[in-house]
């Protein structure tokens, strides 16, 4: 009797082990800032450039940082989404113009609307490398402490708004700071 | 036929290269130095690829970083800890040996140790089931002897 189960119950453990396999994406690398603070910038606003944003002024409040550019594909599938969370003025949203050109940037923002508070350039891409991207877009939650709380990589969805980021955004805010 | 064979695998060779940057170093050990490191350094692009190789900005813009930390005069392991902060230990294509990557690093071991074990285990049965028939075997052939005297008397 155990002769033949033995084989299946192998079978099934692989079975399992491979549909795990198959079902992650290569694409989504834990980042390492989860629960830390997050990375200090002291960059030229978008619209702005003789202003500076750090995020040392964002202190106090839970805000979303989403990494996007006008040279990127997803960006533009994510852009409505990032609209409509803007129209729900449920949380602030600072944007990383990753390696971009910042009129191609304005552009942008003017045809697809803004949803951003404030835009950030980062032109040669170091505020990047300090925040771990490494796939435009990509959007991190960072709490009242100036903790990055979660990080999403690819374009936002619907859903994921939904299921994800409301209630996070929700549960961040009752946090006292 | 053979020679254009021949001739068509000449020229894919020229075609492994590192991507075309090239930094300059006073110091030959520098030199050195950076060349490990971003050997070592996956590009997470493309991430089958380390950033020495890959021509995606991500991987130029890491090896400028590196680049730019040799030129401080940060050592080795201050690098390799600024982009394991950064990217996690994934950057590292070979990664430290911890709690979390205990698996992957103790995994082929296992199912070595595993597949000894099945080995051990079923020469010990054939070898069982071997003597078991021999004994059976001269049973028979006794069997057959007793029968055949049998007859004679």
């Amino acid at each position: 009797m155990l002769k033949y189960i033995l084989p299946l119950i192998l079978f099934i453990i692989m079975a399992i082990f491979l549909a795990i396999g198959l079902n992650l994406n290569p694409s989504e690398i834990p980042s390492p800032l989860l629960n830390k603070p997050a990375p200090v910038f002291f960059a030229p606003k978008l619209q702005a450039p003789s202003e500076k944003l750090a995020n040392i002024d964002l202190k106090g409040q839970v805000w979303l940082f989403n990494v996007w550019a006008s040279w990127c594909v997803s960006c533009r599938e994510e852009h409505p989404v990032l609209n409509e969370l803007a129209r729900q003025k449920a949380v602030t949203i600072v944007g990383l113009n990753y390696k971009d050109d910042p009129s191609a940037a304005k552009n942008w923002l003017d045809t697809l609307g803004n949803p951003y508070n404030v835009s950030i350039m980062d032109q040669d891409g170091r505020i990047g490398i300090d925040w771990g991207v490494y796939g435009v877009p990509e959007t991190f939650v960072i709490d009242k402490k100036g903790l990055v709380r979660y990080k999403h990589t690819g374009p936002v969805t619907p859903i994921d708004v939904q299921q994800t980021f409301l209630p996070l955004i929700a549960q961040l805010q009752a946090e006292p700071s | 036929m053979k020679y254009l064979s021949l001739i068509f695998l000449s020229l894919c060779l020229p075609i492994a290269v590192n991507a075309i940057d090239s930094k300059a170093f006073s110091d030959p050990r520098q030199q050195q130095a950076y060349e490990t490191l971003t050997s070592e350094l996956r590009c997470l692009v493309c991430q089958n690829q380390t950033i020495a190789d890959s021509n995606a900005e991500l991987a130029s813009d890491l090896r400028r970083q590196v680049y730019e930390m040799l030129q401080q005069g940060k050592s080795r392991d201050e690098i390799v800890q600024f982009m394991t902060d950064r990217y996690g230990d994934f950057v590292l294509y070979k990664p430290p040996f911890k709690a979390k990557t205990g698996l992957l690093w103790l995994g082929p071991v296992v199912f070595l140790m595993l597949g000894i074990i099945a080995v051990f285990l079923v020469l010990k049965r054939k070898k069982q089931a071997a003597t078991q028939e021999n004994g059976q075997a001269e049973k028979l052939a006794k069997i057959c002897r007793l029968l055949d005297e049998g007859d004679v008397s």
